[in-house]
């Protein structure tokens, strides 16, 4: 199998306090591989690496054989890499469907291109539609509930045709029939082509989707393998089972 | 739509035709008097809105602009002899720069600094003209005009009509940055600025792009400023009410619609010059407690009030209809 | 520049350092600690300065009318504080632009009153110690000065301690970087912040009785002192007490140097310089966390 990604020796600190120490991590084209690991374990820090958000103190990151490490944000999210956060950040002076013309305008169609505002504008259509969000197409981001802001935070961020899709806890605070809701959505984008990592909390869902699992404690990777293994191994089930 | 934007540009172009027409029909003076003061706060007030409504950065320093476009003009007309257009460019470009200068050296940072920063570079400018004796120090300059161009009787008669045209420009300007990608791109890093860059939007290439624009128009609204009063002096030229002004016309006015900050500069700049002969200081205050009272109370300005009342008369249409207007009007 | 030049520039500087801290701490609690963009700070010192003035027309001495506008200005603080929550903070979104216009708006408001009220001129008060000076060998270092120094560093002193010892003052310093930390530990945020808004603008209150034994006051005097007093607590890094005071002493001292090298034109650029300095170049202050 091709790589995609690949994290070497990353450390990352924070003023004294050392967030990620020395991590390698290597993910496949078409993977769907879940990160778990205990609060302040590193996980965000590691995603916001990936995504460019902050930048790293040591080591490399490389998508599609290239480095990007030192690369903006924004240039990566051209390259193919999308991310949803944590806590849903939407555009909220803009309407749903305006949400998702900001990564078409700006990685997919190119900027001047206004003449095929119609296609852009039906291809975000029909990406609410897979997200079932079509019926709050016109709605001020602002107004959404919760699930309809985790939806459009995913929309969001595929909106971009990305070949990597990072989500950070895209299914915190929802309910059971939600959460398998937003299962099923991730499920369709990875079957699409789309390579995933999930960050998440509820192991259920976790184990549910995940191919291959890594497990993070104060910043160093102490388990990879099938999630079955993963969850067998007694030091992440003493650093994040707390047993 | 297409009605509207006919309008709009039957309205852009109308009124440098007016603005050329008018003075050569007559008419008293004292009304290009008012009317030039009025359109500089709307190149303000749009300039400043650029900025601040769509990207969500306070600029403090509308008078430090201002004041730099108008002692560009004045060393350009008084070193080089520069003609006025000549002047605006490069009082402009002056603008431009001082504005990426404040904008890479703040926006890593939060807002605020942004904010303070501006406030800064207010003071450092005025304080250096104010020791610079080649454009008059403290005591300021008169200032020798050339003979009026373009046949015009008066100098406030052209530049009547200078403004008109810049009050054109900076509105197509703003105009265009609201409905284009440029404009897309700033409420998206105002609302969510790590999003914005996971989005694709390169935030802070983005954000001196609108730095130098507000700026360059800003200062091209100072450019003539030497011209129109003859005498040109530091403490009023960098006054700190233009930044007041230019603020509290987009609050009033609302910062999320080009027209806004338009209405906002209409409304206060022309009460202000109503107030001039009776209480300018109680003008002043009036602004500041409108700007507290529309900031709690209206935080969309009159176009939030516009947009509400439109819905109130018009509740047969559409949702999706309404959503549609007020995204293209 | 003289030997002699420079060292009485330096003393001074130290002197007049020691005041721009007493004037800067209020707003160093206010921004440094609770994350209030508090533009208006400069405004309410001038405030305090000419209610200073009034009292001073009754024959009150001015230290001492600062200690009776301390609870007035205390409730002014908490109730400007609250009304920013409830109109901006509890709204969450999008209260960056709107909350500095608000105290855009509210500083140029004091202004406008200020000069409707008590007209464009200077305004200064008399005490025994304002005018006369101490002989220190060749030099003479007016009174009105060592008195700024000894509130300035009592002022710190005190805010440190109470910041440092107490319940409500440790709760202030952990209110911005985690209120959820202080629900935790049974203290209300919005109220550790209104009290500390409150205590930051009595320290104003303090701030403003020296600044019109130092030099007379008008109006517009806040503009200066917005540069002043941001550039004392950007540099002190956000925050910090005794930053504060060692920042204040720094600006007051290259401020006395320019003024001896280049004279008083150049005064006001000092500190609005040095602020773009430190925002460019090490914006989280010399003794930020």
């Amino acid at each position: 199998m091709t790589t995609l990604l690949r994290v070497e020796t990353l450390t990352k600190r924070f003023g004294g306090f050392t967030a990620l120490s020395d991590v390698n991590l290597n993910v496949a084209k078409g993977e769907r591989l879940g990160l778990i690991g205990p609060n302040g374990s590193g996980k965000t820090t590691l995603i916001n690496c990936i995504s460019g958000v902050v930048q790293i103190d040591q080591g490399a990151i490389a998508f599609e054989n290239k480095d990007i490490s030192t690369l903006a944000a924004y240039k990566r999210a051209k390259k193919g890499i999308a991310r949803t956060f944590q806590i849903p950040r939407p555009f909220h002076s803009m309407s749903v469907i305006e949400n998702l013309m900001v990564p078409l305008e700006y990685i997919v169609h190119g900027l001047v291109d206004v003449s095929n505002r119609n296609a852009v504008h039906a291809e975000a259509s029909e990406l609410l539609h897979r997200m079932r969000l079509s019926d709050r197409t016109n709605a001020p981001a602002g107004q959404l509930s919760q699930v309809e802001l985790r939806k459009l935070e995913l929309a969001r961020a595929v909106a971009a045709r990305p070949r990597l899709l990072v989500c950070d806890e895209a299914m915190a605070g929802l309910a059971t029939k939600e959460v398998h809701e937003i299962l099923d959505i991730l499920m369709e984008l990875n079957a699409s082509g789309i390579t995933i990592i999930m960050v998440e909390h509820i192991l259920q869902a976790v184990m549910r989707f995940s191919q291959r699992i890594v497990c993070l404690t104060a910043g160093r990777i102490i388990s990879d393998g099938a999630p079955a293994d993963v969850m067998a191994n007694p030091e992440v089930r003493r650093a994040y089972l707390g047993s | 739509m297409r009605n509207n934007s006919t309008s709009f540009w039957a309205f852009a172009l109308a009124l440098p035709i007016l603005g050329f027409v008018l003075p050569k029909v007559g008419l008293n003076e004292y009304y290009f008097y008012v009317a030039y003061v009025v359109l500089q706060y709307v190149v303000l007030a749009t300039a400043w809105n650029i900025l601040g409504g769509y990207a969500g950065y306070v600029n403090f320093g509308t008078g430090a602009f201002f004041g730099l476009g108008a002692y560009t003009a004045l060393v350009a007309m008084k070193a080089f002899g520069a003609p006025l257009f000549v002047q605006i460019a490069a009082a402009a470009i002056v603008g431009a720069l001082l504005g990426i200068g404040a904008g890479l050296l703040t926006l890593r940072l939060k807002g605020i600094f942004f904010s303070i920063a501006t406030i800064a570079a207010a003071i450092v400018i005025e304080t250096f003209i104010l020791n610079w004796r080649f454009v008059g120090g403290a005591s300021g300059m008169q200032v020798i005009r050339p003979e009026v161009p373009l046949g015009f009787e008066t100098y406030t008669r052209l530049l009547f009509f200078v403004m008109t045209i810049l009050t054109v420009l900076a509105i197509i300007v703003a105009r265009y940055i609201e409905k284009s990608w440029v404009g897309r791109g700033l409420h998206a890093l105002r609302d969510a600025e790590s999003a914005a860059e996971c989005s694709g939007v390169p935030t802070l290439r983005l954000k001196l792009l609108a730095c130098a624009i507000s700026g360059a128009l800003m200062a091209a609204a100072g450019a003539p400023f030497p011209l129109y009063t003859s005498f040109i002096e530091p403490h009023s030229t960098f006054s700190l009410n233009y930044s007041v002004m230019a603020l509290s016309m987009a609050v009033v006015g609302g910062m999320s619609r080009w027209w806004g900050p338009v209405l906002g500069a209409i409304l206060i700049a022309s009460t202000q010059q109503l107030a001039a002969s009776a209480s300018p200081e109680l003008h002043l205050l009036v602004v500041g407690l409108l700007m507290v009272l529309f900031v709690i109370v209206a935080p969309d300005g009159l176009v939030g009030l516009v947009q509400w009342a439109r819905k109130m008369v018009g509740p047969g249409r559409k949702e999706v209809e309404l959503a549609r207007g007020s995204e293209r009007a | 520049m003289s030997i002699d030049l420079l060292l009485e520039g330096l003393i001074f500087g130290v002197f007049v350092g020691c005041f721009y801290a007493a004037v800067s701490i209020g707003l160093s609690i206010a921004f440094g600690l609770l994350d209030v963009p508090h533009i208006a700070h400069a405004s309410f010192l001038v405030l305090a300065a000419y209610m200073t003035f009034l009292l001073g027309s009754y024959g009150i001495d001015p230290l001492l009318a600062g200690l009776i506008i301390l609870i007035p200005f205390f409730a002014l603080g908490a109730v400007v504080y609250r009304f920013y929550y409830e109109a901006f903070e509890k709204r969450g979104t999008d209260a960056g632009v709107r909350g500095i216009a608000f105290f855009f708006g509210i500083a140029f408001i004091v202004q406008v009153i200020l000069s409707l009220v008590f007209g464009l001129d200077q305004r200064s008060v008399a005490a025994s110690y304002i005018g006369s000076s101490l002989g220190l060998g060749e030099m003479r270092i007016p009174w009105r000065l060592i008195v700024a120094l000894l509130v300035a560093v009592g002022l710190v002193l005190a805010l440190n301690l109470y910041l440092s010892r107490t319940f409500q003052g440790r709760a202030m310093r952990a209110v911005a970087q985690d209120p959820w930390a202080l629900k935790a530990i049974g203290a209300n945020p919005v109220m550790t912040k209104q009290w500390a808004f409150g205590l930051a603008t009595a320290a104003t209150a303090i701030g403003g009785a020296l600044l019109i034994i130092v030099s007379p006051v008008e109006p517009s005097l806040d503009r200066v002192y917005i540069g002043r007093t941001f550039c004392v607590v950007v540099l002190a890094g956000l925050g910090s007490m005794s930053g504060t005071l060692i920042a204040g002493i720094m600006l007051g001292v290259i401020e006395s140097l320019v003024l001896t090298a280049f004279g008083a034109s150049w005064a006001p650029a000092v500190a609005f310089g040095l602020l773009l300095l430190v925002l460019g170049l090490r914006p989280q202050g010399l003794f930020g966390r």
